[in-house]
């Protein structure tokens, strides 16, 4: 038990630790973004689309909900390349992110979709809108609504995930904290500085979700 | 030329032969109740004629816009007649006001200022002008009819078409409802209505429509329908009503 804390390395990394945090911060929100997008044009494609696409996003949704993080980085990465198209790393960690959360927001928005009464399709049917303008314009936001608890911390989970980018040189906050342990041999202080970091970027992140809820949702309750 | 041609239309889902062959023609301005028993066609028979179902055979016509299963017909046909549900079916996240400006604005390409005119007239015209900013979940059932239909109404439609609209609703609230109908028949607006309160169907309807097991089993106006009813069928229907 006579381990000595050392944060005195802080003092020279600290930049390093910012640009990884950054770096991570850019992979989130831009990942989030693009992420959840696809995962709702997912969900109307597999939910309200045209009969030929529906086996297609099934296809895709289930290839990436049944296989590893890493592979799919991995693949993305180091298999492409060979197929001819070149990417820089954070390009091929912000790829992966979308096309995770995609598959996984697909399946999170569709469940909303299915918990919305088909009596708000006939009313917007009805009153003459189409298909798609009665998905855009009354079904998205209250199938937002109910599902957005879920949505958000699949969001989170990506971003924690997203530590694995890493592992191709991605220079995000874990390869920020790999990279000062293996300048400084302090393992254990650069790893609870990072531990430290994440979870702070995670409450972080959850605020920064609600808000998006409160301006996103103006009514409290969903039916 | 009536305003609502329905011929010969027959309605199955799967095995189960719902419409028989209605045939309806409505002329303008009139005033249609629809009775009979549950089970007998009639909610089936309204949503045929926007389009809600698919029909299997027949035709129906609503001022000239033909039926048919691809989109722009349907939005054609769709715009000329409005459908007011028991349910309501507000949307949930617009106040009352963007409940009737939006397909107004989507639909219509009306702009912003003239949808809100629009439907300031509109609640106005249901006793709403001061809920126009509330949201659905603050309204009494009353009042979210209310809402339905001025939304119904500021797409000008021809004709509207209303499902046992105050069935959901508490008894203390009905009235309120019918009596916008009524304004709404007496100003002209063609009316197709499917309604337990036979009071209301006596009273303020030009024609009734009796629907027995898929068919047109008795119509005529309502002193001939409740007060000499041809058929055992509707006997025993009018009998059972209280
Ligand atoms: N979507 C559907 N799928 C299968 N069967 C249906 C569907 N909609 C209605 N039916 C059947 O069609 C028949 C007529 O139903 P419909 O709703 O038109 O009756 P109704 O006269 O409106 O009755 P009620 O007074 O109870 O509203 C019923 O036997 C019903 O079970
Ligand atoms: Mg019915």
């Amino acid at each position: 038990m006579g381990y000595v804390f050392d944060y005195s390395w802080l003092a020279d990394y600290w930049g390093v630790l910012l640009k990884g945090v950054l770096v991570t911060a850019e992979l989130t929100l831009v990942g989030a973004t693009l992420g959840v997008s696809l995962g709702v044009a997912c969900a109307w494609a597999r939910s309200l689309g045209p009969r030929w696409l529906k086996p297609i996003v099934a296809t895709y949704v289930e290839l990436i909900r049944n296989t590893p993080f890493l592979i799919q980085l991995f693949f993305i990465f180091f298999g492409l390349p060979s197929l001819g198209v070149q990417m820089s790393e954070i390009q091929a960690a912000l790829l992966a992110m979308v096309i995770n959360l995609g598959a996984y927001s697909c399946e999170i928005v569709r469940a909303g979709i299915q918990a919305t009464g088909q009596g708000q399709f006939e009313a917007g049917w009805s009153l003459g809108m189409t298909r798609f303008e009665t998905f855009r314009y009354v079904v998205l936001i209250p199938a937002l609504q109910k599902i957005w608890p879920a949505l958000s911390s699949q969001i989170v989970i990506v971003m924690l995930g997203s530590a694995v980018v890493s592992q191709i040189a991605a220079e995000d906050l874990s390869f920020a904290a790999n990279f000062i342990q293996s300048r400084t041999f302090r393992a254990f202080e650069s790893y609870i500085v990072a531990t430290l970091i994440y979870l702070a970027l995670a409450i972080l992140l959850r605020q920064l979700l609600r808000g998006v809820g409160f301006v996103l949702f103006p009514r409290r309750s969903g039916r | 030329m009536s305003l609502i041609e329905i011929t010969d239309v027959r309605k199955s889902f799967g095995a189960n032969e719902v419409l028989k062959g209605i045939d309806l023609n409505v002329e303008p301005g009139e005033v249609i109740a629809i009775i009979g028993k549950s089970g007998s066609g009639k909610s089936t028979l309204l949503r045929c004629i926007n389009g809600l179902e698919t029909i299997n055979s027949g035709s129906i016509q609503v001022a000239g816009a033909q039926l048919a299963p691809d989109e722009l017909h349907l939005k054609a046909l769709r715009l000329k007649v409005g459908m007011i549900f028991q349910s309501f079916n507000l949307f949930p996240h617009k106040t009352a006001g963007q409940n009737v400006m939006l397909s107004q604005m989507v639909v219509k390409k009306t702009p912003k200022p003239e949808a809100e005119a629009m439907a300031r007239k509109m609640l106005e015209r249901v006793g709403l002008a001061h809920k126009f900013d509330a949201y659905p979940d603050e309204l009494s059932g009353g009042q979210q009819q209310r809402v339905a239909i001025a939304r119904a109404l500021a797409m000008q439609p021809m004709a509207l078409l209303c499902d046992e609209v105050t069935s959901a609703l508490d008894p203390e609230l009905v009235q309120e409802v019918l009596a916008v109908v009524k304004e709404l028949a007496a100003e002209g607006m063609t009316l197709l209505m499917v309604t337990h309160e036979m009071r209301f169907a006596r009273d303020v309807c030009s024609r009734v429509v009796f629907m027995h097991m898929g068919r047109v089993h008795e119509i005529g106006p309502p002193a001939e329908v409740f007060g000499a009813p041809k058929t055992p069928e509707l006997r025993q229907f009018l009998g059972a009503q209280h």
